[in-house]
């Protein structure tokens, strides 16, 4: 079957990891990101994986003016979707969040507010379709604040509240949503870090992952699987000893 | 990103990678690991060069397979755009059901389609087809000395030349535009013929390499005396009128580093005699599908692992043509006495397209690869014995096989290294290629 998809941060490795197993299977796609130059260069290479059609919309995620005229163009392009992915983001500097005040609060809108943003634009759309998936990527790190990165773990952990509350209020109307948090990845976001082996894989991997948690209208999918049961623990450690330990 | 190594494991030097997703991101790597003082870089595809001509100077590689978007694609023609880090894998599962396949392929599909311009890499149909590079038209590419430059056959033929089997010295490749092969299906109608010695297989190379597009043997290394030069001979076409379905690769692997080595003289001599053994007729017909007609070993990933923490080192040579039959038989026999050497051996016979790369590695001869557990000095003594019977007999060693030649001989066998060093980007620089030129 012929599904249409949006994406919003398509040029996201996860997101064009996604992208490709749609294109595959000759969706057609509406794709959503900053960067012109990138943007058509996924747009050509989904087209010859097999998509049926790609449009393109060139857009911030932080200009929040700029969303509803893009949901206007995409309804127009296509006009149902079956799926929606926010897969945007960025990882901040930490260190530079603790001491510049305005960074902070712009990174906080790029990985919060922006999301959020979207995705209530997003619900305005399907709510009225009656159907569809909305997924959201956000990450393991929303689910306890941690020193090392606290700040884009507070954005992520306001996108999983805010989630949730759209899930039951879109439930009555058939629209479903997912939330997605992966663990490492390795992607531009975090090639300069210094991952853990074993603990980390591909776009690709995880692509796989969220395209089967669609098809299954899972409500949370944690990527790889043993991240679950890594946050179980991580979220059950007594604050006490938590503030004492590195991680 | 974690370290990489080569795919021999041998010599042990870790690569930290840098990957670049994009085109437009390579300018600024190629400054950020100049800026590290370390010494020049090197692309780094998917490692699967056995040596080390796939580790950089300053053991700083750009990993270029997050660039892999196609570009444009004709399906009438068959002429393909894609970015150098898709690999063969990739390719063919998008081409294929299109009905184009490559047109020439190395023994593993998890390559790059810049490791394989860079090693102007060759496959079973060398004779009919000659190397990758015959079919590539195109290419653009970095360069930290000139930015984006592009050459091709009539476009800088110099550069083209010098980058085709350049061993990723002239730059970092961006994109590659190359011709697909029209295929009726994705199988291989396929002949083994069981052989006892190595003048019955001169004899079936002869024979078969007319009618056949794909030929290549496997001998058994560790037979000696009335078995000495036992093996299979594998022949094929593309199968007509059939199915045009990729084949998923399997997801088996070699999961961890072993500590120690599966492969020694007991398991070796198990495996090869149960091989040579393993059909029952002298000639068997049959048609099987393209991954395991051309890449039987990538049905185990990360097979090198079983060589465990040592690793190992491949052994490839091509003897010309007039020498070819005699001084095979002595390579043979020199290996067999050594009681080194492991599993099968392939040989192959090259034809005679040439290839516009400076530095391609076939020559119009036979080609035999054989792998090697790494033991220092056992295999150093063997190779100089190898090494002194390729040189006398005006061959040549593969430099994605190597991690031993030695300097004199190197320039001996490839008197155009100059023209390519006189191309190099002054900031990539190949642990292999500082080892052979200074
Ligand atoms: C099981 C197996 C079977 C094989 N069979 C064959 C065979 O039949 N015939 C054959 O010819 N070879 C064969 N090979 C060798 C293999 O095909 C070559 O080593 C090939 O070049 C590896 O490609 P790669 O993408 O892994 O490149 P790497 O090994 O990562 O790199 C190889 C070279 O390519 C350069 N390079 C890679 N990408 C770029 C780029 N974007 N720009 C510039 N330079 C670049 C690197 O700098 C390096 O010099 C085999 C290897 C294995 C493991
Ligand atoms: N990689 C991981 O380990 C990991 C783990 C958990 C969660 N995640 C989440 O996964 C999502 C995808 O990230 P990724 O790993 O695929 O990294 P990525 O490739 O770096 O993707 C991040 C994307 O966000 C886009 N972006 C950033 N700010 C933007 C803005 N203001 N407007 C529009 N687009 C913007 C970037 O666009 P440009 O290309 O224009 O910069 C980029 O395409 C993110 O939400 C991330 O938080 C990743």
């Amino acid at each position: 079957m012929k599904q249409n998809i949006i994406i919003i941060g398509a040029t996201s490795a996860i997101a064009e990891a996604v992208a490709r197993r749609y294109a595959e299977s000759g969706a057609q796609l509406f794709l959503v990101a900053r960067n012109n130059d990138k943007l058509q260069l996924i747009a050509n290479d989904l087209k010859i994986r097999g998509a049926s059609a790609v449009q393109t919309w060139v857009m911030d995620a932080n200009d929040n003016e700029a969303i509803l005229p893009m949901l206007d163009a995409a309804w127009n392009a296509f006009n149902s979707y079956d799926v929606a992915l926010i897969a945007h983001g960025t990882l901040p500097d930490q260190a530079r969040t603790e001491t510049d005040m305005i960074y902070a609060l712009d990174q906080f809108c790029t990985n919060g507010d922006s999301v959020i943003a979207c995705l209530t634009g997003l619900a305005m759309r399907f709510e009225p379709q009656g159907k569809g998936v909305i997924a959201v990527i956000s990450s393991v790190a929303g689910d306890r604040g941690r020193a090392s990165n606290a700040l884009y773990g507070a954005a992520k952990a306001a996108i999983n509240t805010y989630a949730s509350g759209l899930r039951v209020r879109l439930f009555k109307s058939g629209v479903h949503v997912l939330l997605i948090k992966p663990g490492f990845v390795a992607t531009p976001m975090t090639a300069k870090l210094d991952l853990p082996a074993r603990l980390t894989v591909t776009a690709d991997k995880v692509a796989t992952d969220i395209q089967k948690a669609i098809n299954k209208r899972k409500n949370v999918l944690y990527t790889p699987w043993f991240w679950q049961w890594i946050m179980l623990i991580i979220r059950t450690i007594p604050e006490f000893l938590f503030k004492k330990m590195k991680l | 990103m974690a370290n990489l190594l080569s795919w021999g494991r041998y010599p042990r030097q870790p690569q930290q990678p840098h990957a670049v997703n994009w085109s437009e991101d390579v300018p600024a790597t190629l400054s950020a690991i100049a800026a590290l003082k370390q010494g020049a870089t090197l692309a780094f595809g998917c490692g699967r060069s056995y040596g080390d001509s796939c580790l950089a100077e300053s053991n700083h590689v750009l990993a270029t397979s997050g660039m892999n978007r196609l570009l444009a694609a004709d399906w009438e023609t068959g002429i393909i755009t894609a970015e150098a880090g898709l690999t063969l894998s990739e390719l063919t599962r998008i081409a294929l059901p299109h009905g184009w396949f490559l047109s020439v392929t190395p023994g593993t599909q998890f390559v790059t389609l810049g490791g394989a311009v860079a090693n102007d890499v060759h496959g079973k149909n060398h004779h009919v087809m000659g190397t990758f590079g015959c079919h590539v038209s195109h290419l653009t590419m970095i360069r930290s000395d000139e930015g984006l430059v592009e050459c091709s056959p009539v476009q800088r033929p110099e550069l083209f030349a010098a980058t085709v089997g350049g061993l990723g010295l002239t730059g970092i490749i961006l994109t590659v535009t190359l011709q697909l092969r029209r295929v009726e299906s994705n199988e291989i109608d396929q002949r083994s013929i069981r052989f006892d010695n190595l003048d019955e297989f001169f004899a079936l190379s002869k024979s078969h390499d007319v009618a056949h597009e794909y030929t290549v043997a496997w001998v058994d290394c560790l037979a000696k005396g009335k078995n000495a030069g036992r093996g299979h001979f594998i022949c094929g076409n593309h199968a007509p009128n059939g199915q045009l379905k990729p084949i998923a690769p399997t997801g088996l692997a070699v999961p961890v580093d072993l500590p120690f080595s599966l492969v020694n003289p007991l398991s070796l001599g198990l495996f090869n005699t149960f091989y040579y053994h393993r059909q029952l007729h002298k000639d068997v017909a049959s048609r099987v599908n393209y991954s395991s007609f051309f890449y039987p070993l990538d049905g185990l990933r990360q097979w090198n692992r079983i060589y465990g923490q040592a690793g190992f080192q491949q052994y490839q040579c091509v003897i010309p043509e007039q020498h070819g039959a005699d001084v095979i038989r002595d390579i043979m026999n020199t290996i067999a006495n050594s009681g080194s050497g492991s599993f099968l051996a392939v040989l192959k016979q090259c034809g005679k397209i040439p290839s516009i790369g400076l530095l391609s590695f076939p020559l119009h001869g036979v080609s035999l690869a054989l792998d090697f557990p790494q033991r220092d000095a056992l295999n150093i003594r063997l190779f100089n014995k190898l090494d002194a019977l390729v040189h006398e007999a005006g061959g040549r060693l593969y430099p994605a096989k190597d991690a031993h030649i030695s300097s004199i001989h190197f320039k001996q066998a490839y008197p155009d290294w100059s023209k390519v060093e006189a191309l190099r980007d002054p900031q990539l620089q190949s642990q292999f290629w500082k080892r052979v030129t200074q």
